[in-house]
């Protein structure tokens, strides 16, 4: 079952706001991950973990460092679930 | 040159008793007592069913993310140095001066046995990837030293239940080395869980008065049976008495001087003889420069142990003599229950608020007082200090045989 770019968001602001405590009104497409929403390396390995958990995809370490923002993870999602 | 002296400027505190220094200094003066029966989930096999328990759960006063990053003792560190920090009235320093020593007895065992859990169960890949920096003992001193942005040095001394008092101590020789203008110390301990528990059980440490958890906890009454584990911690703020008065801070007192022994003796019983704690007091009176007419107060370790209890008194009354009889001993671990390595600190924190108020916090739970104490013990209700200068004294041991005492004075400009 593919998913639309609207729900890989929508998952992705849900993890953010509990790993890293923000408003999920800040976790938009083009926000850095380390940057702009306070995931720092530690906690991007729990986005990628509840992520992984989330949308039943696999994502392999060496995605894992190209995803600066948002719109990375959700674009690798939709294209892999 | 005359030494650097070192001066109290900030206090904060989380335990058994209240949420801050204001709330457990009222409870303490009260005479309650902070242990009780452990909610359901916690009853386990162990024969122990209570514990001091902290009055306020993080979780009020903290952010989620927050609870989520940092162990439970590293959070207690955070409540009480952010207390702390603002009682000494929030001051803009020089962050190359600012060091921060806190420590704990056990660390983040919590953490530890919560993620084994998760291992064990549901493989390595649910592992948090902050369990190391949460498990890791420096983790309060640590996330404090972030929080403040402390660049002078962050430790974390390790003595079981001496390690509160002894970062106390290493804050002052930071300040006297020069090493530092101004610094956060205490220590915490988040240890109420089922494994030390049994592990301190299995040692007949702990108190199983079971059907009367707030009378558990009663330094000596000749029906101890044990300490009662308490959680919390506490933080001073000291700072030179140059950078304190530069900047107006009001001072609480003086923090004078400290000893340091070692029992060589055995890995967690009392020298009967006492002898390393009588050399302690010995090493601070000396340091400190404190005259022995002038000590009035002590905030002894008295975990309510059989054996602990009146060694302690012993050797107090073996390094001050005739004068310990004009010494007014408390023992607030008969409220707060043993905070481990938060026991030195937060009783740190009572000296300082028992010579600013001028008032010996009492011990309660005594009914029948132990014949083999030989010492003027403050029971039930506070007792008046007395005018002028004073001075009051803090020791605390560890497993391993650790002694330190602390001794503070008023500030008298």
């Amino acid at each position: 079952m593919a998913l639309t770019q609207d729900v890989a968001l929508a998952g992705i602001r849900e993890i953010v706001v509990e790993v890293a405590g923000i408003d999920g009104a800040q976790v938009t497409m083009e926000k850095k991950f380390a940057d702009d929403l306070e995931v720092d390396s530690l906690s991007m390995v729990e986005v990628i973990v509840a992520a992984e958990e989330k949308f039943s995809v696999k994502i392999p370490d060496d995605e894992v460092t190209k995803m600066t923002t948002v719109a990375d993870a959700v674009n690798f999602i939709v294209a892999n679930s | 040159m005359s030494r650097t002296r070192v001066v109290v400027t900030g206090l904060g505190a989380t335990t058994p008793l209240g949420g801050d220094v204001p709330s457990t200094w009222e409870a303490l003066l009260a005479g309650k007592s902070g242990a009780r029966l452990l909610p359901e989930g916690m009853i386990t096999s162990v024969n122990v069913k209570f514990a001091a328990m902290i009055a306020v759960e993080p979780v009020e006063v903290m952010k989620p993310v927050e609870i989520r990053r940092l162990d439970r003792s590293e959070q207690f560190a955070m409540i009480a140095a952010r207390e702390a920090w603002a009682d000494a009235g929030s001051p803009e320093v020089d962050h190359e001066r600012l060091g921060v020593v806190i420590a704990s007895g056990i660390g983040g065992v919590t953490t530890m046995l919560e993620q084994y859990d998760i291992l064990r169960d549901k493989g390595a890949r649910l592992v948090s990837p902050h369990t190391v920096p949460m498990l890791m003992p420096n983790g309060p001193a640590a996330n404090v030293g972030l929080e403040f942005k402390a660049q002078a040095g962050v430790h974390t001394p390790v003595s079981a239940c001496a390690s509160g008092a002894e970062a106390i101590g290493y804050a002052m020789e930071m300040i006297r080395l020069g090493r530092a203008d101004i610094v956060i110390a205490g220590g915490v301990e988040a240890a109420v869980h089922e494994l030390p528990m049994a592990g301190f059980a299995a040692m007949k440490a702990l108190s199983t008065r079971n059907d009367d958890p707030t009378k558990a906890s009663r330094p000596y009454d000749k029906d101890r049976d044990g300490f009662v584990l308490g959680e919390g911690g506490g933080v001073v703020i000291l700072e030179s008495l140059e950078h304190a008065q530069a900047r107006g801070a009001t001072i609480y007192c003086e923090l004078a001087g400290q000893g340091l022994t070692s029992d060589g003796y055995h890995i967690a019983a009392p020298d009967p003889s006492g002898s390393g704690v009588t050399r302690a007091v010995k090493f601070a009176l000396r340091d400190s420069g404190v005259d022995l007419s002038e000590v009035v107060h002590l905030n002894a370790h008295a975990t309510s142990t059989p054996a602990g209890d009146v060694a302690e008194a012993n050797a107090l009354t073996a390094a001050l003599g005739e004068h310990m009889s004009h010494v007014a001993v408390s023992a607030t671990k008969s409220m707060t229950g043993h905070l481990l390595g938060g026991a030195g600190a937060i009783e740190s924190v009572f000296v300082v608020l028992a010579l600013k108020h001028r008032l010996a916090p009492p011990t309660i739970n005594i009914e029948n007082l132990d014949e083999a104490v030989k010492v003027d013990v403050v029971r039930d209700v506070p007792r008046p200090l007395p005018s002028g200068p004073i001075a009051a004294i803090n020791d605390s041991f560890g497993f391993g045989g650790h002694n330190v005492v602390l001794i503070f004075k008023s500030f008298e400009g």
